[in-house]
């Protein structure tokens, strides 16, 4: 026969001040593991909104990241030719892209951080079309005009619609602010390729990758073999959204392994907070349980009833903790992506799933904690434990 | 002490809750002392960096050139003692997961400059007349088992087409420095020079300049920067541990991210062994009016208490830095290369003990100053 679930919650009520502490215990703990792993989520969906299925990147065969790509207006010329790559109105759907960074101050700080500056096709827009611009216009080919990404708007100094900034040996002026939906690209700075090369000293036929759009996501193998065969060509051809979610890789990671040791050690932690409080309660109560067996509940039933209240507990624990960081979701935070040395600014992202995870870490901690005390309580000799004072 | 032995008995009187508690304080103390590991791994690079030295780059930017003559002016400037040009390499050792910074060096002034940095005079000799040598920490060295005189490979697509450059490995430096950085890569600048396309040539990367006194920082800054003003490439002179401060504030908010996780594990864990502590002493109410009953002072039952709480504190705390000094070196070996070196320090150790006596009695003090403050009376009648 089953113990009434009204038991543990009237003894759970009556023993609060070491049920609230485990509640602490395990709360805190999922508060940590949830807020680490939404960090390196938040990090990764940036960089990988960054990419799209039918867009590809093409840089010198080689080339680790953009920063250490290169390739000629050779090359770029050939590749406009090559299969596979879907056309607009004036000509195939290319972005030559020229891509460094400049120091400008962080509003948070005052501290210069690496901007990333690219200089884009004057059709980019047409290649990446989840950038939309939503203040202003986008920037007139062969004027030294700029526009700058949302988060860029609101984390760096002076960039600002329609103020004049000095970068590399030019003077701009922000014409536009565009939404790049979350990705990386918010934290960018955009102009015309073929000045912001030269207003850094680069050669005018000089560009670090070429983005494409292509025909169809399928087309992307169709371009791959035609630009790898290329005896002109001497390049690497990667999806886009690919290359991307390598780029997130370093500082992703870098933050799991942290998080998910800190979180599970500090998990131990807990399970020995709620192992105790457990033991402690079923010392405490040893002339209840022996009461409840005499009467004829038997050792499962026991042993159930105490896995329920630990049970109990986690959950309200697991939920104290998602609930106290639930706050985070959306907070932006900047990190320098340790492959580019550019700075991004990215949100924590809390989702359901994430959530849940929590819950079922913070029930986990209570199956482990209750498990042994219940069965402690459940093996108790009855006619001893009703004797002792 | 006569009571040692009550306090013993006390102490074994419950072994699961025991190691349960003294559990609970070596995770809080291990995980503490991680944290302030990572943390000071992050802040250290600022830390260490030179008093007495200026880093010069291009205004414009990091990634951007100077004219190699510049390197003469500077040194001309009063206050200057000696400089050294450096450039980003950039080359890829098998994968590119293998990351380490890897500079072209002024073999001339590198010594001078980087008086930390200490290679053996033999092996610095053997690289002075190697044109393909290198030089790598011995952080860098022991990550990849390499040994002096190894051949070592690096790709490299920054330069014209990717290519294979070769290098001798002549020596191995160590940082005089505790925690110092031991995981560069130095090169030579002419072997450099001569592979790279011509419009690279003639340029470099950024300054580290030696002064003759930290003093004159700001002044030698200024003069730098005016003496390039309004030329093609003007300069941006600040003091090394400026440079660093402004790598580190980029990575984000670290530091704050982990001081907020460590006070929550902490607060949470001082909560545990709190409680425990507290509990185990009502369960004794009796007992302790018994002592009191008998003769015992109420600052002798205090005094009991603490110390109760202050040998599990202790030991536990002991066991915790313990593992932290068998832990951190295995997961330091397996971020290497993500993050700098993990270094458990004495002060962190130090400041462990610190904590954990300071939790043991803080944690002993309330149900303690109870049970100094108990009525015999009232205890004794208690059921």
């Amino acid at each position: 026969m089953a113990i009434p679930l009204i038991y543990n919650f009237r003894s759970v009520k009556s023993r609060w001040t070491s049920a609230i502490v485990a509640v602490v215990g395990i709360g805190g703990t999922v508060g940590v593991f949830v807020a680490m792993l939404s960090l390196a989520r938040g990090f990764k969906a940036t960089l990988v909104s960054s990419g799209s299925e039918d867009n590809a990147i093409i840089m010198r065969a080689g080339a680790t990241s953009e920063m250490t790509g290169g390739v000629t207006i050779d090359t770029l010329k050939v590749i406009q030719d090559e299969p596979g790559i879907a056309r607009g109105a004036d000509g195939p759907l290319v972005t030559a892209e020229v891509v460094l960074v400049a120091p400008i101050p962080l509003i948070s700080t005052g501290t210069d951080a690496n901007v990333e500056v690219r200089g884009v096709s004057k059709n980019v827009l047409e290649i990446r079309k989840n950038i939309k611009i939503v203040e202003g216009r986008m920037f007139t080919p062969g004027l030294t005009e700029l526009v700058v990404g949302k988060n860029a708007t609101v984390s760096y100094a002076g960039l600002t619609l329609g103020n004049t900034i000095s970068l590399g040996s030019m003077r701009w002026k922000i014409v536009g602010i565009f939404d790049a939906g979350g990705s990386a690209f918010d934290s960018d700075v955009w102009g015309d390729a073929h000045l912001i090369g030269p207003a850094f000293n680069r050669p005018d036929i000089f560009f670090q990758s070429i983005t494409v759009h292509l025909t169809s996501p399928a087309a992307f193998q169709q371009l791959k073999d035609a630009a790898t065969t290329d005896p002109r060509l001497n390049v690497d051809v990667t999806r886009e959204i690919d290359y991307y979610s390598k780029q997130s890789r370093r500082l992703t990671t870098l933050i799991t392994v942290l998080g998910g040791l800190v979180a599970s050690v500090m998990a131990i932690g807990a399970v020995f907070g709620a192992l105790n409080t457990m033991y402690s309660a079923v010392a405490e109560r040893g002339r209840e349980i022996a009461t409840m067996r005499a009467l004829g509940f038997g050792g499962p039933s026991v042993v159930f009833s105490f896995v329920v209240e630990a049970l109990f507990i986690a959950f309200v624990g697991g939920l104290v903790g998602c609930i106290s960081v639930l706050p985070l979701n959306g907070l932006t935070t900047g990190a320098m992506n340790l492959q580019t040395f550019s700075h991004v600014a990215f949100a924590f992202r809390i989702t359901p799933e994430l959530l849940v995870k929590g819950l079922v870490f913070a029930l986990s901690m209570g199956l482990v904690g209750g498990f042994l005390p219940a069965l402690r309580a459940a093996t108790m000799p009855v006619a001893t434990a009703l004797r002792e004072l | 002490m006569k009571f040692s032995r009550l306090i013993l008995a006390n102490l074994f009187r419950k072994k699961i809750r025991l190691l349960l508690t003294v559990g609970s304080f070596a995770i809080a103390l291990f995980l503490f002392t991680f944290l302030a590991v990572v943390r000071s791994a992050f802040s250290r690079g600022t830390e260490l960096a030179g008093a007495d030295r200026l880093v010069v780059i291009n205004r414009v930017g990091l990634i951007n050139t100077m004219p190699l003559a510049y390197g003469d002016k500077i040194r001309q400037i009063q206050g200057v003692k000696f400089a050294t040009h450096n450039n980003w390499f950039g080359g890829v050792y098998q994968d590119e997961k293998n990351f380490f910074p890897q500079f072209v060096i002024d073999p001339e002034n590198q010594r001078q400059v980087m008086t930390e940095m200490r290679v053996p005079d033999d092996q610095w000799k053997t690289f002075m007349g190697d044109r393909q040598g290198a030089i790598a920490g011995r952080n860098l060295a022991n990550r990849f088992h390499w040994k002096v005189g190894d051949r070592i490979p690096l790709q490299n697509a920054l330069y014209g087409p990717t290519k294979t450059w070769e290098f001798n490995l002549d020596g191995i430096y160590t940082n005089d420095k505790e925690g110092g950085d031991e995981s560069q890569f130095w090169l030579q600048w002419n072997y450099f020079y001569e592979n790279v396309p011509a419009v690279m040539k003639g340029q470099a990367g950024w300054w580290v300049l030696k002064m003759d006194s930290p003093d004159d920082a700001v002044r030698v800054g200024r003069t730098i920067d005016s003496t390039f003003a309004n030329s093609s490439w003007e300069t941006k002179t600040e003091t090394e541990s400026a440079f660093q401060a402004g790598f580190a504030k980029q990575l984000g908010n670290i530091q704050l991210l982990i001081t907020t996780i460590g006070s929550v594990v902490f607060f949470t864990l001082l909560l545990i062994t709190g409680n425990t502590m507290a509990i185990s002493i009502r369960e004794r109410t009796g007992e302790l009016a018994v002592l009191k009953a008998i003769g015992y002072s109420g600052r002798f039952v205090l005094f009991f208490v603490l110390a109760e709480s202050l040998v599990i504190a202790l030991f536990g705390g002991l066991i915790g830095l313990g593992l932290a000094i068998l832990a951190i070196p295995v997961v330091g070996a397996n971020l290497n290369g993500l993050m700098p070196p993990l270094l458990l320090s004495a002060t962190a150790l130090g400041m462990g003990v610190v904590l954990a006596v300071f939790v043991g009695v803080a944690s002993g003090l309330l149900p303690g100053i109870g049970a100094m403050r108990l009525r015999v009376v009232d205890a004794l009648r208690r059921v």
